[in-house]
Protein backbone atom coordinates (compact mmCIF):
# COMPACT_ATOMS: atom_id res chain seq x y z
CA UNK A 1 0.00 0.00 0.00
CA UNK A 2 3.18 2.36 0.82
CA UNK A 3 4.64 2.07 -2.54
CA UNK A 4 1.98 3.56 -4.71
CA UNK A 5 4.24 6.07 -6.44
CA UNK A 6 2.66 8.70 -4.06
CA UNK A 7 5.50 9.17 -2.09
CA UNK A 8 7.78 10.77 -4.86
CA UNK A 9 8.17 14.46 -4.81
CA UNK A 10 6.89 14.98 -8.43
CA UNK A 11 5.20 18.40 -8.56
CA UNK A 12 3.31 16.90 -11.68
CA UNK A 13 1.41 13.95 -10.08
CA UNK A 14 -1.76 14.11 -9.19
CA UNK A 15 -2.84 11.69 -6.77
CA UNK A 16 -5.89 13.25 -4.24
CA UNK A 17 -8.13 15.92 -5.35
CA UNK A 18 -6.30 18.47 -3.02
CA UNK A 19 -3.40 17.72 -5.64
CA UNK A 20 -5.16 19.92 -8.12
CA UNK A 21 -5.71 22.65 -6.30
CA UNK A 22 -1.50 22.78 -5.84
CA UNK A 23 -1.93 22.46 -9.35
CA UNK A 24 -3.36 26.11 -9.32
CA UNK A 25 -1.28 28.04 -7.23
CA UNK A 26 -0.46 31.19 -8.96
CA UNK A 27 -3.36 31.07 -11.19
CA UNK A 28 -6.20 32.49 -11.35
CA UNK A 29 -9.06 30.41 -9.95
CA UNK A 30 -12.87 30.41 -8.88
CA UNK A 31 -13.74 29.50 -5.73
CA UNK A 32 -17.83 28.80 -4.76
CA UNK A 33 -18.32 29.06 -1.35
CA UNK A 34 -21.62 28.74 1.08
CA UNK A 35 -24.30 31.71 1.32
CA UNK A 36 -24.45 32.51 -2.52
CA UNK A 37 -21.36 34.05 -2.78
CA UNK A 38 -18.59 33.52 -5.41
CA UNK A 39 -14.63 34.73 -6.01
CA UNK A 40 -12.47 35.31 -8.52
CA UNK A 41 -8.83 35.41 -7.68
CA UNK A 42 -5.14 34.50 -7.69
CA UNK A 43 -4.26 31.27 -5.41
CA UNK A 44 -1.57 31.74 -3.43
CA UNK A 45 -2.05 29.32 -0.28
CA UNK A 46 -4.13 26.66 0.82
CA UNK A 47 -4.51 23.75 3.22
CA UNK A 48 -6.14 20.40 3.82
CA UNK A 49 -9.43 22.39 5.32
CA UNK A 50 -9.26 24.82 2.26
CA UNK A 51 -8.51 27.77 4.15
CA UNK A 52 -7.30 29.75 1.20
CA UNK A 53 -5.07 33.12 0.55
CA UNK A 54 -5.87 35.03 -2.60
CA UNK A 55 -4.75 38.28 -4.46
CA UNK A 56 -6.60 40.58 -6.45
CA UNK A 57 -9.62 38.90 -5.32
CA UNK A 58 -12.90 39.98 -7.00
CA UNK A 59 -16.08 38.37 -4.90
CA UNK A 60 -19.84 38.50 -6.04
CA UNK A 61 -22.61 37.92 -3.82
CA UNK A 62 -25.98 36.80 -4.97
CA UNK A 63 -29.06 38.27 -3.21
CA UNK A 64 -32.52 37.25 -4.24
CA UNK A 65 -35.34 39.55 -3.32
CA UNK A 66 -38.32 37.46 -2.69
CA UNK A 67 -41.00 39.88 -3.50
CA UNK A 68 -40.21 40.71 -7.33
CA UNK A 69 -38.11 37.91 -7.70
CA UNK A 70 -34.83 39.89 -8.72
CA UNK A 71 -31.40 38.43 -8.50
CA UNK A 72 -29.32 41.09 -6.98
CA UNK A 73 -25.48 40.79 -7.28
CA UNK A 74 -22.87 42.79 -5.45
CA UNK A 75 -19.57 43.29 -6.24
CA UNK A 76 -16.32 43.70 -3.77
CA UNK A 77 -12.75 44.22 -4.35
CA UNK A 78 -9.83 43.25 -2.35
CA UNK A 79 -6.11 43.14 -2.76
CA UNK A 80 -5.43 40.36 -0.18
CA UNK A 81 -7.90 37.90 1.45
CA UNK A 82 -7.41 35.01 3.58
CA UNK A 83 -10.65 32.90 3.16
CA UNK A 84 -11.93 30.37 6.24
CA UNK A 85 -12.26 26.93 4.78
CA UNK A 86 -15.51 26.16 6.22
CA UNK A 87 -17.28 28.10 3.69
CA UNK A 88 -15.72 26.99 0.24
CA UNK A 89 -17.52 24.50 -1.55
CA UNK A 90 -15.83 24.15 -4.57
CA UNK A 91 -12.26 25.21 -6.01
CA UNK A 92 -11.97 25.41 -9.95
CA UNK A 93 -8.36 25.46 -11.81
CA UNK A 94 -7.87 28.95 -13.98
CA UNK A 95 -11.14 29.77 -16.09
CA UNK A 96 -10.40 31.08 -20.10
CA UNK A 97 -12.72 33.98 -19.36
CA UNK B 1 -0.16 24.22 10.95
CA UNK B 2 0.55 27.01 7.36
CA UNK B 3 -2.42 29.45 8.14
CA UNK B 4 -1.13 29.74 11.89
CA UNK B 5 2.35 30.29 11.08
CA UNK B 6 0.99 33.06 7.95
CA UNK B 7 -1.20 35.01 10.16
CA UNK B 8 1.78 35.49 13.59
CA UNK B 9 3.56 36.68 10.27
CA UNK B 10 0.99 39.21 9.90
CA UNK B 11 0.85 40.37 13.52
CA UNK B 12 1.01 43.80 14.51
CA UNK B 13 -0.71 44.69 11.04
CA UNK B 14 -3.37 46.04 10.48
CA UNK B 15 -6.38 44.23 9.03
CA UNK B 16 -10.17 43.81 8.66
CA UNK B 17 -12.11 40.68 9.92
CA UNK B 18 -15.69 39.99 8.08
CA UNK B 19 -17.70 37.55 10.87
CA UNK B 20 -20.00 35.16 9.00
CA UNK B 21 -22.71 37.18 10.32
CA UNK B 22 -21.90 40.02 7.63
CA UNK B 23 -20.61 42.26 10.23
CA UNK B 24 -16.69 43.68 9.78
CA UNK B 25 -14.20 44.01 12.38
CA UNK B 26 -11.34 46.67 11.46
CA UNK B 27 -8.52 46.56 14.05
CA UNK B 28 -4.84 45.91 14.57
CA UNK B 29 -3.69 42.23 14.78
CA UNK B 30 -2.05 41.11 18.39
CA UNK B 31 -2.31 37.52 18.53
CA UNK B 32 -3.24 34.26 16.87
CA UNK B 33 -3.56 30.53 17.92
CA UNK B 34 -3.67 27.15 16.16
CA UNK B 35 -7.36 27.05 16.07
CA UNK B 36 -7.09 30.65 14.19
CA UNK B 37 -8.74 32.29 17.00
CA UNK B 38 -8.21 36.38 16.52
CA UNK B 39 -7.09 39.34 19.36
CA UNK B 40 -7.66 42.26 17.63
CA UNK B 41 -6.78 45.74 19.49
CA UNK B 42 -7.55 49.22 18.60
CA UNK B 43 -10.98 47.67 16.87
CA UNK B 44 -13.76 50.02 14.94
CA UNK B 45 -16.51 48.15 12.90
CA UNK B 46 -16.92 48.59 9.52
CA UNK B 47 -20.67 49.45 9.22
CA UNK B 48 -21.11 51.71 12.45
CA UNK B 49 -24.80 52.42 11.82
CA UNK B 50 -25.62 49.08 11.27
CA UNK B 51 -23.79 47.34 13.94
CA UNK B 52 -23.00 50.04 17.04
CA UNK B 53 -22.67 47.24 19.36
CA UNK B 54 -18.99 47.67 19.32
CA UNK B 55 -18.68 51.04 19.18
CA UNK B 56 -17.30 51.19 23.13
CA UNK B 57 -15.16 48.38 22.34
CA UNK B 58 -11.56 48.66 22.17
CA UNK B 59 -9.90 45.05 21.88
CA UNK B 60 -12.14 41.46 20.83
CA UNK B 61 -10.68 37.93 20.91
CA UNK B 62 -13.02 36.72 17.62
CA UNK B 63 -13.39 32.93 17.41
CA UNK B 64 -11.66 31.78 14.69
CA UNK B 65 -14.78 29.34 13.31
CA UNK B 66 -16.83 32.57 13.36
CA UNK B 67 -14.38 34.09 10.72
CA UNK B 68 -15.47 34.29 6.78
CA UNK B 69 -12.48 36.37 5.51
CA UNK B 70 -9.62 38.61 6.69
CA UNK B 71 -9.15 41.47 4.62
CA UNK B 72 -5.02 41.93 4.20
CA UNK B 73 -2.76 44.37 3.16
CA UNK B 74 -1.16 43.28 -0.03
CA UNK B 75 1.94 44.89 0.60
CA UNK B 76 3.66 42.81 3.55
CA UNK B 77 2.13 39.10 2.02
CA UNK B 78 4.97 37.60 0.26
CA UNK B 79 2.68 35.04 -2.12
CA UNK B 80 6.15 33.86 -3.75
CA UNK B 81 7.40 32.21 -0.17
CA UNK B 82 3.25 31.52 0.64
CA UNK B 83 3.36 29.24 -2.44
CA UNK B 84 6.72 27.42 -1.37
CA UNK B 85 5.15 27.03 2.20
CA UNK B 86 1.92 25.55 0.60
CA UNK B 87 3.84 23.00 -1.77
CA UNK B 88 6.03 21.95 1.49
CA UNK B 89 3.35 21.57 3.79
CA UNK B 90 1.33 19.74 0.95
CA UNK B 91 3.89 17.22 0.57
CA UNK B 92 4.30 16.44 4.41
CA UNK B 93 0.45 15.97 4.01
CA UNK B 94 1.23 13.72 1.46
CA UNK B 95 3.98 11.87 2.69
CA UNK B 96 1.90 11.38 6.24
CA UNK B 97 -1.17 9.57 4.12
CA UNK B 98 1.69 7.44 2.07
CA UNK B 99 2.74 5.71 5.89
CA UNK B 100 -0.77 4.56 6.22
Amino acid sequence: MADTGADQLDDTIVSEPLDLVRLSLNERVFVKLKGDREIRGRLHAYDSHCNLVLSDVEETVYIMDDEDEDLKTIQKQSEMLFVRGDAVVLISPPTQS
Amino acid sequence: MLFFSFFKTLIDEQVIVELKNDMSVRGTLKSVDQFLNIKLDDVSVVDEVKYPHLSAVKNVFIRGSVVRYVHLPGAVVDTALLEDATRKEAASQASKMGGR
